[in-house]
């Protein structure tokens, strides 16, 4: 390349940009994507560590206290709740991988019209979660609620679902996993169109099939689906806010609370403007989703090495 | 395939399969069509108790054009649409910028910087949430429109750079070498060769990302208040509070308010899918 350069006379007086095109160019390419990001998220992400340590209102100086809001989480009642539904979401979220894949073999068929009624089982997840959140409310409404209709003709009920301590975040919870599902759904369905065929013929020629078949050839075969479905279902249930709010609000006595909305409560409510202690909560969030983000970054990791 | 096709199978399955297919559609969209009913139905159905039965009488017209004429609504929906649309065509840009940089380039820090865009883009919202708002603050931009699409453009960065690396990764290398053999500009290869490739990948996050911003309600909380800023997702639940038992009103407004997001998955469902499902089969 410098032989071309040199032994040309009109070329020496190629531009320091020229020479180095292919060097510069990604850079400046990254260069309004990394300023934006740098300042909305990675930034951030420092400051709320650094606030996290400090007493601070939001608007009048912040005094350093250490590890004080740490150590008074510790002994917080509403913080033990959050971090304990914080849990129940994760666990019973997850159910949305299996019903997902239930409702994606059910529907992997080719009859007529099948393709409207995928879309149409694929719509809740499009619909917004604050719509969600209204619609399930009224299901589950004490006196008037389809809910309590149904299980009235069986002879149950009736229930205050999101008015009773023990059931409101079980109830919260069904209404995520309803537009989660969904979403699993179509992972899997995609899943499935690029399933082996030759593999499950030679399986039946082997004479596996229904549960066996699933189980020993079809599940090994999803795992991109299901690695996806589980990551965006770990994400889903630690950024649970939306549905809290808009269904119970936090309540009945603040037992259906996670640590995303207790954060914002603390925050950034008539519960008071602790910015610090806030923080401080969403610091223990953020490392709860530190682990599966590394658990993410490692398998992309590997796969990258693997190419 | 799996399941074996159902059509292999005799004819009672068939017919069985049939006549489940719909059965288990209603159940599932069952919250959905109740709302749907609520909104045709008069305000004395639900004074006299009357919530799931059939409608008293038909009052779709009446319902829909309250939430049109009579509310914030409107305001609230073109809001939506004008913190949507900037923040599709902003992310969708810068994305597609930074994409090109990561997928055709190596230079060393290439994978942390990649890296970064994905850990990023699964961040609890949260832990951004404080310093985010002072900094809206501190520029004048709270409680506007664009102070929210600033952020929206900059997060939804993360996920857009991550699909649009990916989706450059699968395009013929050689193209690109061609063209630098020729003597072509890099930025002349970035938008003479590979944005004309990128089509596809264009038109999927576009749905994506303006479903996503659609329905966003946490930042429409924290950043902006009232209805001159808010979008729909906001709009709906002050909306809640001030008809709080008029659930005729209320659904009437959810439907409307669910109605572009649902509108652009069906014109762009084949994009919307291919860039949910991205990853999932390779």
């Amino acid at each position: 390349m410098s032989n071309v350069a040199t032994s040309d006379t009109p070329r020496k007086q190629r531009s320091w940009y020229k020479r180095n095109e292919v060097a510069i160019t990604p850079w400046l390419f990254l260069a309004p994507a990394i300023f934006f990001f740098a300042v909305y998220v990675i930034w951030p992400i420092y400051q709320s560590i650094t606030i996290s340590f400090y007493d601070w209102d939001g608007l009048g100086e912040a005094t350093y206290i250490g590890t004080d809001n740490y150590t008074e989480l510790m002994d917080d009642d509403a913080f033990k709740v959050s971090l304990w539904n914080n849990l129940k979401w994760l666990l019973f979220y997850l159910l949305a991988i299996p019903g997902g894949l239930f409702i994606a073999i059910f529907l992997n068929q080719s009859v007529r019209g099948i393709r409207i009624y995928k879309s149409l089982f694929f719509f809740p997840f499009v619909v917004s979660q604050v719509v969600v959140g209204l619609v399930f409310s009224w299901f589950y409404l004490p006196d008037a609620g389809l809910l309590n209709s149904i299980i009235g003709m069986v002879g149950l009920g009736p229930i205050n679902v999101l008015g009773d301590p023990t059931w409101a975040t079980y109830g919260i919870i069904a209404a995520g996993l309803w537009p989660q599902t969904a979403y699993c759904m179509i992972l899997y369905l995609t899943g499935l169109n690029a399933v082996d065929p030759e593999q499950i013929e030679a399986a039946r020629l082997d004479g596996a099939k229904g549960l066996r078949m699933l189980w020993y050839i079809i599940i090994p075969q999803l795992k991109p689906a299901t690695f996806i479905a589980f990551v965006v279902t770990i994400v889903g249930a630690l950024r649970s806010f939306d549905l809290i709010s808009i269904m119970t609000n936090g309540g009945p006595f603040g037992q259906t609370r996670v640590l995303s909305f207790y954060m914002f409560e603390k925050a950034l409510s008539e519960y008071g403007f602790r910015m610090g202690y806030g923080a401080a909560i969403a610091v223990v969030l953020f490392l709860i989703m530190l682990v599966f983000i590394a658990y993410f970054l490692w398998s992309m990791w590997t796969e990258e090495k693997g190419r | 395939m799996f399941p074996t096709p159902i059509e292999k199978m005799d004819r009672s399955h068939q017919l069985t399969y049939q006549s489940l297919l719909p059965v288990a559609l209603i159940l599932w969209l069952l919250p959905l069509i109740a709302v749907a009913v609520f909104s045709v139905k008069p305000a004395s159905d639900f004074t006299q108790g009357n919530y799931w039965g059939m409608p008293g009488s038909f009052e779709m017209v009446n319902n829909y054009s309250q939430v049109f004429f009579n509310s914030d609504m409107p305001r609230y929906m073109l809001n939506s649409v004008l913190i949507a649309i900037p923040t599709v065509i902003g992310a969708v840009a810068l994305s597609c910028l930074a994409g090109f940089a990561l997928g055709i380039y190596n230079f060393k820090s290439n994978i942390w910087i990649f890296f970064m865009f994905v850990a990023g883009n699964f961040v609890p919202f949260q832990i951004l949430m404080v310093p985010v708002r002072d900094l809206t603050l501190g520029m004048g931009l709270y409680n506007t429109k664009t102070g929210l699409v600033l952020f929206h453009i900059a997060f939804q960065t993360g996920f857009c750079t991550l699909f649009m690396r990916n989706f450059i990764r699968t395009l013929p290398v050689e193209l690109i070498e061609a063209a630098r053999v020729e003597g072509v500009a890099e930025w002349r290869i970035f938008w003479y060769v590979v944005i004309p490739l990128m089509k596809p990948a264009i038109a999927a996050l576009s749905v994506l990302i303006f479903t996503f911003i659609w329905n966003d309600y946490f930042w429409a909380v924290v950043l902006t208040q009232g209805p001159e800023s808010q979008p729909v997702t906001a709009g709906i639940t002050s909306f809640n509070a001030q008809y709080r038992a008029a659930y005729h009103l209320m659904s009437a407004g959810s439907i409307v308010a669910a109605l572009p997001p649902v509108l652009m998955f069906f014109a762009m469902q084949k994009h919307f899918i291919a860039g949910l499902t991205l990853g999932a089969v390779k």
